[in-house]
């Protein structure tokens, strides 16, 4: 006799798997997932576009013999000294606190042997990472960790972080597990408490108050530093052209995919722009103010390889920003460490509980055994050479496309696979002169 | 002020603070300005003849600099040393991360008085606006007068001492003992500011210390 | 996100002087607010109504107005032309008809009352103020504005003040952040604004309330409750002036009065010239309280 047919076990697409069983862990908790890192789901991206390339109507550039440059100097509206760099990318803030001191070098060295700056983060700035960046951007944010003037003058330029992409309009909460004396001590905190960061400045709200504080700055420094202006990618069009009316040399835009130390994941992944839809809305904002390339735009954001880099330059930006791709070059979720990723419950490529303070690779842990793990100057040299494959790639890209400087690419050399990507990058769909939005259609 | 340009106004002062010739200057017709006399490293004595805008003293290391009238929004803020005094009222934010160094306000202070402060000392000898000592993290902040609403929200080691009223007090603030050692401090700081005011006659307020470590029973707090 | 000023003046003889006072007071203001300007001035009421309107192309379209107008409403009219503005003049009842006719013609109405009077153009405050020559005017008292758009354009409609009733004008710094939401509430009631601005649709709530039988107080408490996000609120009306910040109250304020006047502003700068400064009181408005002065 035949079995009835029974039809196969289906899983809900609704209630996935990883769903669930993020229901049984906040049911088992009462407290929101907070981990590290930037939104993880698939949105709209640079792998969406690509170059034209010349070939009879435009001509490309010999690849080894002519010259295509990678300089840019960020910081020449109002600052005496802006920063000159040799390459168009440039290292993220991340905080001594959410990285080990080893890693804070290591992002100095690489970035100053590939003549880029890096940046300081939520807590100050150290000996170590003053010492090995030859271009530091020192970081004004809300909680003014370890703010102090003396580091204020000896920084290179001055980044007033008013959000960031993983959670603009938000703070955060840094778990008590990476607190140690050193942290503590920097931060003005008791040793293994739950630091709870501030999502305002705590004296001065808004565009008007923001021209003040900048004139303050400027003040104590003498004119002599670019100031910055970090905005989370929420309004960019409105956000960079407040950025600039309240005096910033430098906006600093950075989309969802821009990555933190510890953030709650329903914020990450739910609230922001993805990086590809901010770029045209800030850039129209420094058209429209008649302020492009004079007030210099870094993108950051899900930045991986040279093509990102020459997309996010040919979209209007000056410069881009990597933070994860960084930590990755330095040996961040290595396949070495799997069996110790796996010992966490997570898998090499998806661990995140950085805020956990037991990152396998040394970096985002203030633990001294594991810290002990990352010899900042293999990591300084690794990130070096990420950085330089990179710039040789973006270069490669914008020979193909017949131009001797990086900033001479245009949205008119690429074209876009989707029409999701066609309407955010305003780029028209690959085989057709069309945008969604485009006027005059 | 009233012809000379701020840049060159601290300038001066900042070029004389650094070479620690420590003379009087005198700052007439201030008529509001921000930033003024920010920055200043090095003992120097500063009198600002007149009310001020933002960010005065910001900064400030050192230096000793009175306004003789009221202070804007964020004055002394994220002062590391000296001593910062405001003859008449000083607008909200001040002192705000303010490090080190003594901020003493007499009359009232706005709003957010002493927000983030991180190891200054501030003296209001008159009342304090709501929000003061907002996650201020260490120092003490002393009111002779009455205190607004939810003063010392989500506090950490800071020590608050009020004479008068206190309207509300901020999640995870409580009041806490008056010992010997917190006389012993109070009086000098009083002291020190020229307070009319005897240290038993304050209450002391404190972290409760709740919020350092997640608790589920605490959400509604966050 | 602006500059605010505002100026009552409690003694008669100063009178002459408020458009003086007050233009310094407001070019001060201008690196809170360097995107446009504008003024609301309450002068002597005659029992007149004054409707000021603006034109981008004033030569042409205040050319013979004010006899159209007279013809239209069968009364008789007066016009006084100040650069892209005009003020005209007629009896109080022919209101409806005015305001119907200056619609048909296309002209915005800055402002309807028996004695105020709005003046508004995109520009630096102090390049506005002498366009409109706001030194010469006088009054009994009067509200500025500087601003620095943040969402909305940069037009003149979209500068403040912005008036939704008779006599009534609203200046803010901040940003409310339910003001759709608020918009198509009003929309339900009849209610509409004219621009994108977040502060027509504060002053439109406002006048709302008012003509619902609220008194300016109510309303300015109903603000408290119905809008949200941050906001220094300064209200005139034909009496005075009313000031309200929401309970977070970040978005700075100061008040001074002396025998002679009260004055508001964004910030003591604007004050620093005003006579008898030094001996004024000076404070700051609390959070969420509301504040008068009314002759």
């Amino acid at each position: 006799m035949d079995k009835t047919p029974q039809t196969l076990p289906r899983q809900s697409w609704t209630f996935s798997n990883e769903t669930n069983s993020e229901i049984r862990r906040a049911a088992a908790t009462g407290i929101y997932d907070i981990r590290g890192g930037g939104a993880k789901r698939r949105v709209p991206h640079f792998d969406d576009l690509l170059f034209l390339g010349a070939s009879i109507s435009r001509y490309p550039l010999e690849g080894y013999r002519e010259r295509c440059d990678t300089s840019v100097t960020l910081g020449t509206r109002f600052a005496k000294k802006p920063i000159e760099l040799k390459i168009p990318i440039t290292i993220a803030g991340m905080s001594f606190g959410s990285l080990s001191a080893n890693a804070k070098e290591a992002l100095g060295r690489g970035a100053s042997a590939a003549g880029t700056s890096t940046t300081t983060g939520d807590g100050g700035m150290t000996n170590e990472e003053r010492g090995h960046s030859t271009q530091l951007v020192y970081q004004y944010l809300p909680s003014r960790y370890g703010m102090n003037p003396d580091d204020l003058r000896r920084a290179d330029a001055i980044e007033v972080v008013v959000g960031q992409g993983a959670k603009p309009g938000g703070g955060g909460m840094l778990l008590g597990q990476k607190i140690t004396q050193r942290v503590a001590d920097m931060r003005s905190l008791p040793v293994g408490i739950d630091q709870r960061s501030a999502c305002r400045h705590p004296d001065w709200t808004g565009p008007d108050d923001l021209e003040i504080k900048i004139l303050e700055l400027r003040e104590i420094t003498g004119w002599e530093k670019p100031i910055y202006i970090k905005i989370g990618g929420a309004r960019p069009y409105y956000d960079t052209a407040l950025a600039v009316k309240a005096g910033a040399d430098v906006v600093v835009l950075d989309g969802m995919q821009g990555g933190t130390a510890a953030t709650q994941d329903v914020f990450i992944e739910h609230v922001g722009q993805p990086t590809l839809a901010c770029i045209r809305p800030a850039v129209q904002a420094l058209q429209d103010l008649g302020m492009h390339r004079k007030v210099q735009l870094i993108v950051s954001g899900g930045i991986r390889n040279g093509a990102d880099v020459a997309k996010a330059l040919a979209l209007g930006a000056d410069a881009v920003s990597i933070g994860t791709a960084a930590l990755i070059a330095l040996g961040d979720n290595d396949p070495k460490w799997e069996s110790e990723y796996q010992k966490l419950g997570s898998t090499t490529g998806a661990y995140d509980d950085w805020h956990e303070g037991r990152d396998p690779a040394g970096i985002t842990t203030q633990d001294p055994e594991l810290m002990k793990r990352l010899d900042p100057i293999a990591a300084g040299r690794r990130l070096r050479n990420y950085l330089n494959v990179m710039t040789l790639e973006c270069q490669t890209i914008a020979r193909a496309c017949g131009k001797s400087h990086v900033h001479n690419l245009e949205p008119e050399d690429l074209c876009a696979l989707t029409m999701e990507a066609a309407a955010m990058a305003r780029v028209p769909l690959a085989g057709t002169d069309w945008y969604p939005g485009k006027p005059g259609f | 002020m009233a012809t000379t340009e701020l840049r060159e106004v601290n300038t001066t002062l900042q070029s004389a603070a650094k070479a620690q010739v420590n003379e009087p200057y005198v700052i007439v017709n201030p008529r509001g300005s921000h930033a003024m006399a920010c920055g200043l490293d090095g003992p120097l004595n500063v009198t600002v003849k007149g009310s001020t805008g933002y960010y005065t003293a910001g900064m400030n290391k050192e230096a000793s600099i009175t306004v003789e009238g009221s202070a804007g929004p964020g004055v002394a803020e994220n002062m590391m040393s000296g001593v910062v005094t405001i003859l008449g009222d000083a607008s909200q934010y001040a002192g705000a991360t303010g490090h080190g160094g003594l901020l003493n306000i007499k009359g009232n202070a706005s709003s957010r008085c002493g927000i983030s402060m991180k190891g200054i000392d501030i003296v209001v000898h008159g009342n304090i606006g709501h929000m003061s000592a907002f996650m201020a993290q260490r120092g003490n902040l002393v009111v002779l007068g009455d205190a607004g609403d939810a003063l010392g929200d989500s506090l950490y080691e800071a020590r608050l001492f009020v004479r008068g009223t206190v309207k509300s007090l901020g999640a995870d603030c409580v009041e806490k003992e008056m010992r010997a050692e917190h006389i012993e401090i109070l009086k000098e700081l009083l002291e020190r500011a020229g307070a009319d005011a005897k240290p038993e006659e304050f209450k002391r307020y404190g972290s409760a210390r709740t919020l350092y470590n997640f608790h589920i029973d605490n959400a509604a707090s966050y | 996100m602006c500059g605010i000023v505002g100026l009552f003046l409690k003694k008669d003889a100063l009178r002459p002087k408020l458009g003086d006072m007050l233009t310094d007071m407001l070019i001060t203001m201008t690196d809170r607010g360097p995107d446009s300007a504008g003024i609301a001035i309450y002068g002597d009421e005659h029992g007149k109504l004054k409707i000021t309107v603006q034109s981008d192309t004033p030569d042409t379209d205040f050319a013979g107005l004010e006899g159209a107008l007279a013809a239209a409403v069968g009364a008789p009219v007066t016009i006084r032309v100040v650069d892209t503005h005009a003020v005209l003049t007629l009896p109080l009842d022919t209101e409806a008809a005015a305001l119907a006719f200056l619609e048909d013609r296309k002209l915005r109405v800055m402002g309807v009352g028996e004695s105020m009077e709005i003046f508004k153009e995109v520009g630096l405050p102090k390049d506005v103020a002498e366009r409109f020559g706001l030194r010469a005017m006088g009054g009994s008292h009067g509200i500025g504005h500087t601003r620095m758009a943040t969402e909305s354009a940069v037009t003149t409609l979209g500068a403040h003040p912005f008036s939704t009733a008779s006599d009534q004008c609203l200046v803010h710094n901040g940003s409310l952040s339910n003001h759709n939401d608020m918009r198509r509430k009003l929309a339900k009631k009849g209610i509409y604004t004219k621009t994108e601005n977040d502060t027509e649709v504060g002053a439109a709530y406002i006048s709302s309330r008012i003509a619902e039988g609220a008194t300016l107080g109510q309303a300015l408490e109903g603000t408290l409750k119905d809008l949200d996000g941050f906001f220094t609120f300064v209200t005139g009306t034909k009496n005075g002036f009313g000031v309200v910040r929401d309970p977070i109250a970040c978005k700075p304020a100061v008040m001074a009065e002396t025998e002679d006047y009260v004055a508001f502003a964004s910030e003591y700068r604007a004050f620093a010239d005003l006579p008898g400064i030094e001996g004024a009181r000076v404070w700051e408005p609390e959070p969420a309280t509301v504040y008068f002065w009314e002759r």
